[in-house]
């Protein structure tokens, strides 16, 4: 959990003031081709002579927005079909979750290679494409959600108050969805992170602009892979890697706390102070005297 | 009954696909299809212009007409003409990759499920144990790389670096395809380092999934019983445990199906692997839309088929589907 915040930061810091820090122009060679790290490249430099950290710094902004970007917009979307669908019901509820499902059925690369060929390539074609495709499990996950959590008094309750539907919906239902909501947000970045780097790295990107991806594509093309310069590839990838892992960690650590069997079993062990000698999990009943 | 519910959903995907299929190229702005045409045309028989004029909307007939005429074409398996291998269908271009797709695809997924739910199931029972300490954050670590990151990393090292296995392609360039051991030797080899890519990220996944579904099933009080009677912990692990907690990794098998296929094309394109995600590749680079547009339908389709598959499966595993449906 730790690790994950401190990575995260450490990434974040690096997307907002990377760019003024960057040694070099990350456009422009500045070094001989291919250079392995060394004091006045600290990451080495790429086949075409550019400064790899420059590269990284820079392509963490645009990598770390985009990524969020989709993340945002797919949460959205997901939330008012998800939404929409528990509470309209009925024929509304059946298109839109057909609609879901189809969605969530159909393999995302091959669909998201194909619109992105067809349109314009640079960062808002990734983001529209990666929106299009990415909203369908979230808004499964919220429907059933949205579902359940009707069944319950207060939301009776507050209905049968004469309380609007919009107010039910704004202030009792989506407060109590939060933590799933943010967990499915945490994911979509993850996802975006690596999708928008496997578009770029396939060719599909805007190849003249410095993101993540665009340095894997290159390294690729300029097989330096097949000449020994690792750190091109290595260097982004890490940080793919690290951005995906940090929120993995966070959003394992935030399910691990919230999920009170889990956390029964735990405190049970705590407070008996004994090892538990089997593994089957018994939720504990507290008795007042 | 629930199998043709199930079927007439596919069905629903299927169209759904197929009709994307058939106006993306209409919609999109700056018209890509005029650009492709006027590429390719010095390169091709005037009856092959014809026939892609027609497949890219640039006659004048109005669009139901056309749409229709799509379809029939399609009914009878015709796809078009690929540009970049002129004058090849596109159908035999991918005839020749399907095989080696499906080959790397399920013995992948068969991999990262056995392995998997066998570590998830194992970090469940020995919660706080070693495996359940070590493998679910490194496995989450290893998980977050993109497929082809680590796919180029796999390579370096133990291709290029360690020389232990061979660079890509599916079989080597000497053999000529027979049924002999030294040819299946061959495929193994060079399908071993992109079905361990594809397992070292996606068997992640199955492990949380069989570790969180076996911690609600160890919960359970029927397993509080099974144990209260005395059974062996061996045989409350296998018989009662690990199978309950196995059905809904089962119905995830048909969203990961798709999944993977997603990632194998990346794979399979670090490692030059010679299926339908380097073909894909090349369709991309060389602007063949013809061969990039059917490729994604027999992605899609292949992936439904599998979906299909396996809920089959399920409902064979599961009495209850059937039931509830009957009932």
């Amino acid at each position: 959990m730790r690790f994950g915040v401190v990575t995260l930061v450490l990434l974040a810091l690096c997307a907002a003031l990377g760019p003024p820090l960057a040694p070099y122009d990350p456009a422009k060679g500045v070094g001989g081709i291919n250079e392995p790290p060394s004091a006045a490249h600290l990451f080495g430099t790429t086949g075409q002579g550019q400064d790899v950290l420059s590269q990284f710094l820079y392509g963490c902004r645009v990598s770390l927005l985009i990524a969020f970007a989709v993340a945002l917009i797919t949460t959205l979307i997901s939330l008012a079909v998800g939404l929409l669908a528990a509470y309209a019901g009925g024929r509304t509820d059946d298109v839109l979750s057909s609609l879901t499902n189809v969605f969530l059925v159909l393999p995302g690369l091959p669909l998201i290679v194909v619109l992105a060929a067809f349109l314009p390539p640079g960062p808002v074609t990734i983001v529209a494409v990666l929106s299009l495709t990415g909203w369908a499990f979230g808004a499964r996950l919220f429907r059933s959600q949205a579902l359940s959590l009707r069944q319950r008094e207060f939301i009776a309750a507050a209905r049968l108050a004469g309380e609007s539907r919009w107010r039910v919906l704004a202030v009792e239902l989506l407060p109590n969805m939060l933590s799933i909501v943010a967990a499915f947000f945490v994911n979509q970045v993850i996802f975006a992170v690596g999708a928008e780097a496997s578009l770029e790295f396939l060719g599909l990107g805007d190849s003249g602009q410095v993101t993540w991806g665009t340095m894997l594509f290159w390294a690729q093309n300029g097989s330096a892979l097949l000449q020994g310069a690792w750190w091109t590839f290595v260097i982004p990838g890490l940080g793919i890697a690290l951005t995906a892992f940090s929120l993995a960690l966070i959003n394992h650590a935030v399910d691990e706390r919230t999920n009170p069997r889990l956390r029964a079993s735990d405190l049970l062990r705590q407070a008996i102070g004994m090892r538990q000698r089997s593994a089957v999990l018994v939720t504990p009943v507290v008795r007042d005297a | 009954m629930y199998l043709l519910r199930r079927l007439g959903f596919y069905a629903l995907a299927a169209f759904v696909a197929v009709s994307v299929n058939f106006f993306l190229p209409r919609l999109a702005p700056g018209d890509p299809a005029s650009t492709m045409f006027a590429n390719y045309s010095t390169q091709l028989t005037p009856a092959a212009l014809d026939g892609l004029r027609e497949a890219y909307g640039l006659t004048d007939d109005p669009l139901v007409v056309q749409y229709g005429r799509y379809l029939w074409a399609l009914l009878h398996g015709d796809l078009g003409v690929s540009l970049s291998q002129f004058p090849s269908p596109v159908t035999d271009v991918i005839a020749t990759g399907l095989g080696w797709s499906i080959l790397l695809g399920v013995v992948s997924v068969a991999a990262s499920f056995v392995i998997g739910c066998a570590l998830g199931a194992v970090a469940a029972w020995r919660r706080s144990g070693i495996v359940d300490r070590v493998a679910p954050p490194s496995l989450i670590f290893v998980g977050s790389f993109p497929y082809f990151f680590l796919a180029l990393l796999l390579m370096y090292l133990l291709a290029f670096d360690w020389g232990v296995f061979p660079l890509g392609h599916a079989y080597d360039d000497g053999l000529e395809p027979a049924l002999t051991l030294e040819f299946a030797g061959s495929v193994a080899t060079h399908l071993a380092l992109p079905v361990f890519t594809i397992v070292l990220v996606s068997v992640g996944s199955w492990t949380l999934n069989m570790r969180n579904a076996m911690v609600g099933v160890l919960s359970e009080d029927y397993l509080t019983l099974a144990e209260a009677k005395g059974l062996a912990p061996r045989h409350i692990l296998l018989r009662h445990a690990v199978r309950n907690a196995l059905l809904p990794n089962v119905t995830m098998l048909g969203m990961a199906v798709g999944m993977v296929f997603s990632g194998q094309i990346l794979t399979e394109i670090v490692f030059s692997y010679p299926g339908l995600g380097f073909l894909l590749l090349q369709a991309v680079t060389t602007v063949d839309y013809p061969l990039m547009q059917a490729l994604f339908l027999i992605i899609t389709l292949s992936v439904l088929a599998a979906n299909f598959i396996v809920d089959s499966l399920y409902a064979l595993l599961d009495p209850r589907v059937r039931q509830v449906v009957a009932a």
